[in-house]
């Protein structure tokens, strides 16, 4: 499976219109989550990129295949070797009690493993809209979007300034406040999780406005990206979140 | 104190001015010294910031760069920074100031205020632009190669890592050759406590729109641009490529060489 997958990411990229006409089975696996996609070298765990629920294409016409392709197979590969680069390298420094390196690490480590962790988030942010994406939330999530924005519509408007507002490379994010027990929005830099603007924020749905999501389709534009991306969102997977996540700091 | 701050400031603009028109310096191009204009004799006029074109014309860097990157990076990208800076200074204290001085406040050492980013991404733009030329890369000569290579070892010492620099600025950003000079370039100031390694080039990296000139005592010689949009439409996630062809087919030593002049002069 590793080897099949190697092997595809050094493959040249298709252009856009033969890969739309053969989109690549890239389905959902047995591996559910980033952080259990691991497998184990020399007694060191590594990371592997996890797979996409939907093809490449599937999400057009809010976000091309051929971004979507180059973000999962190229940018998130590279977090993903990086982070398990440092890691390495720290294991080798703290092995050998080298405490300035493994200080040294910590830049990379946030870098790349928040990359691994923000774009494994967002893959499960999206789904295509003949398979419910962009529906609203129901249930409790509903509620309290209403209870804390006034309406979807309100939060939509909120996100979508907020990242538009954001000068560089950075993501925005719909977060639970487990601590205050309310959502909030926020914005992070570069690869930084949410949870480093605070130890209680659970993130229910993380938008990345990194040039690179939007660029090939959006130019400059990212206003009209955050508009249309929201076709695609995946409000399912954010109220599952939001219910396991409130359910377990009400207990 | 105020008083005091906004005279040190004009005094720089001024020397800066002065130094960078070139006394004597016949072969410096007009554009290469026209973003560090300032507000001369300490006149205050209305902030006039355009949208400056390369030195050439938006298909001459094919097929490394493309008309295409170029007509968005400097139509759109370049455009917006000037025209949101506009619209942000006007009838603010910042109205009248030069772009150097709105960089230098609005930088407020590092609390930064909302002028900022437009304000320094206008002046790393036109600073980029100049920094490539068709048919450039290559080494450089002279007095620069020279420096280059006494304190970088070589040129190829150097190379590696202004490219690692551009390589690994985390997210947006920018990754220079700058002079670090002890002096501090008003009037006959020098710095109480130079440090070592003070005259000499160094390589730097920056976030976003950060530049040297807000760390004092730096004089930018070179960039490149590694916010994803300069490479994009043509390169796409391959920013080390990039990278490598920046240097090896578009840098403009020349450019180069008149700043590092240019330098020499206004902290001799
Ligand atoms: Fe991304
Ligand atoms: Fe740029």
């Amino acid at each position: 499976m590793a080897a099949a997958r190697a092997l595809f990411t050094r493959k040249t990229l298709p252009s856009s219109s033969s890969m739309l006409r053969n989109p690549k089975p890239f389905m959902a696996t047995a591996l559910t989550s980033a952080s259990t996609t691991t497998t184990h070298t020399r007694g060191l765990q590594t990371f592997t990129l996890p797979d996409l629920a939907y093809d490449y294409g599937a999400l057009e016409p809010a976000i091309s295949g051929e971004i979507m392709q180059l973000h999962h197979q190229k940018h998130h590969q590279t977090y993903v070797t990086n982070y398990n680069k440092a890691i390495e390298q720290l294991h080798n420094a703290l092995a050998k009690g080298d405490a300035s390196t493994a200080v040294k690490l910590q830049s990379a480590i946030k870098f790349n493993g928040g990359g691994h962790v923000n774009h494994s988030i967002f893959w499960k942010n999206l789904t295509p809209t003949r398979e419910g994406g962009g529906e609203p939330p129901h249930g409790s999530l509903g509620w309290a979007i209403d209870t804390h924005f006034g309406s979807l519509e309100a939060l939509i408007q909120k996100v979508n300034a907020e990242g538009a507002a954001l000068h560089g490379s950075g993501w925005v994010w719909l977060g639970l406040d487990k601590e205050l027990k309310r959502l909030v929005v926020e914005t992070t830099a570069n690869q930084d999780p949410l949870v480093t603007k605070g130890a209680s924020l659970v993130p229910l749905l993380g938008i990345d406005v990194w040039e690179h999501a939007y660029y090939l389709q959006y130019k400059n534009v990212r206003p009209d990206y955050l508009k249309n991306i929201w076709k695609v969102i995946n409000w399912k997977y954010a109220s599952e979140v939001y219910e396991a996540e409130s359910s377990e700091s009400t207990a | 104190m105020n008083k005091h701050r906004t005279q040190n400031l004009s005094k720089l603009a001024l020397a800066l001015a002065l130094a960078l028109e070139g006394r004597g310096l016949g072969n410096v191009a007009p554009s290469t010294v026209s973003f560090f204009l300032a507000n001369k004799e300490g006149s205050k006029v209305n902030a006039k910031f355009e949208l400056k074109p390369p030195p050439y014309s938006l298909n001459a860097l094919e097929p490394i760069m493309s008309q295409r990157t170029l007509e968005y990076h400097w139509g759109k990208h370049h455009r917006s920074y000037v025209d949101n800076l506009k619209k942000q200074v006007v009838g603010t204290e910042l109205d009248g100031k030069s772009l150097e001085d709105i960089i230098i406040t609005s930088f407020n050492k590092g609390d930064i205020l909302p002028a900022f980013n437009n304000a320094a991404q206008v002046w790393n733009h036109d600073f980029f632009w100049e920094c490539m030329k068709p048919g450039g890369g290559g080494k450089p000569s002279g007095d620069l190669l020279a420096l280059i290579e006494r304190d970088f070892g070589s040129f190829e010492k150097f190379s590696d890592e202004f490219k690692a620099a551009a390589a690994t600025q985390f997210g947006s950003g920018w990754a220079w050759l700058a002079y670090k000079s002890s002096k501090l370039g008003v009037g006959n100031a020098v710095d109480p406590i130079p440090l070592e390694e003070d005259n000499k080039l160094v390589v730097l990296k920056s976030p976003n729109a950060v530049n040297p000139l807000v760390w004092g005592a730096f004089y930018p010689l070179l960039t490149i641009d590694v916010w994803e949009h300069a490479y994009y439409l043509d390169f796409q996630n391959r920013r080390p490529d990039y990278i490598s062809v920046f240097m090896d087919k578009l840098v403009s030593w020349d450019a180069a060489s008149s700043r590092l002049e240019q330098v020499k002069a206004l902290i001799a």
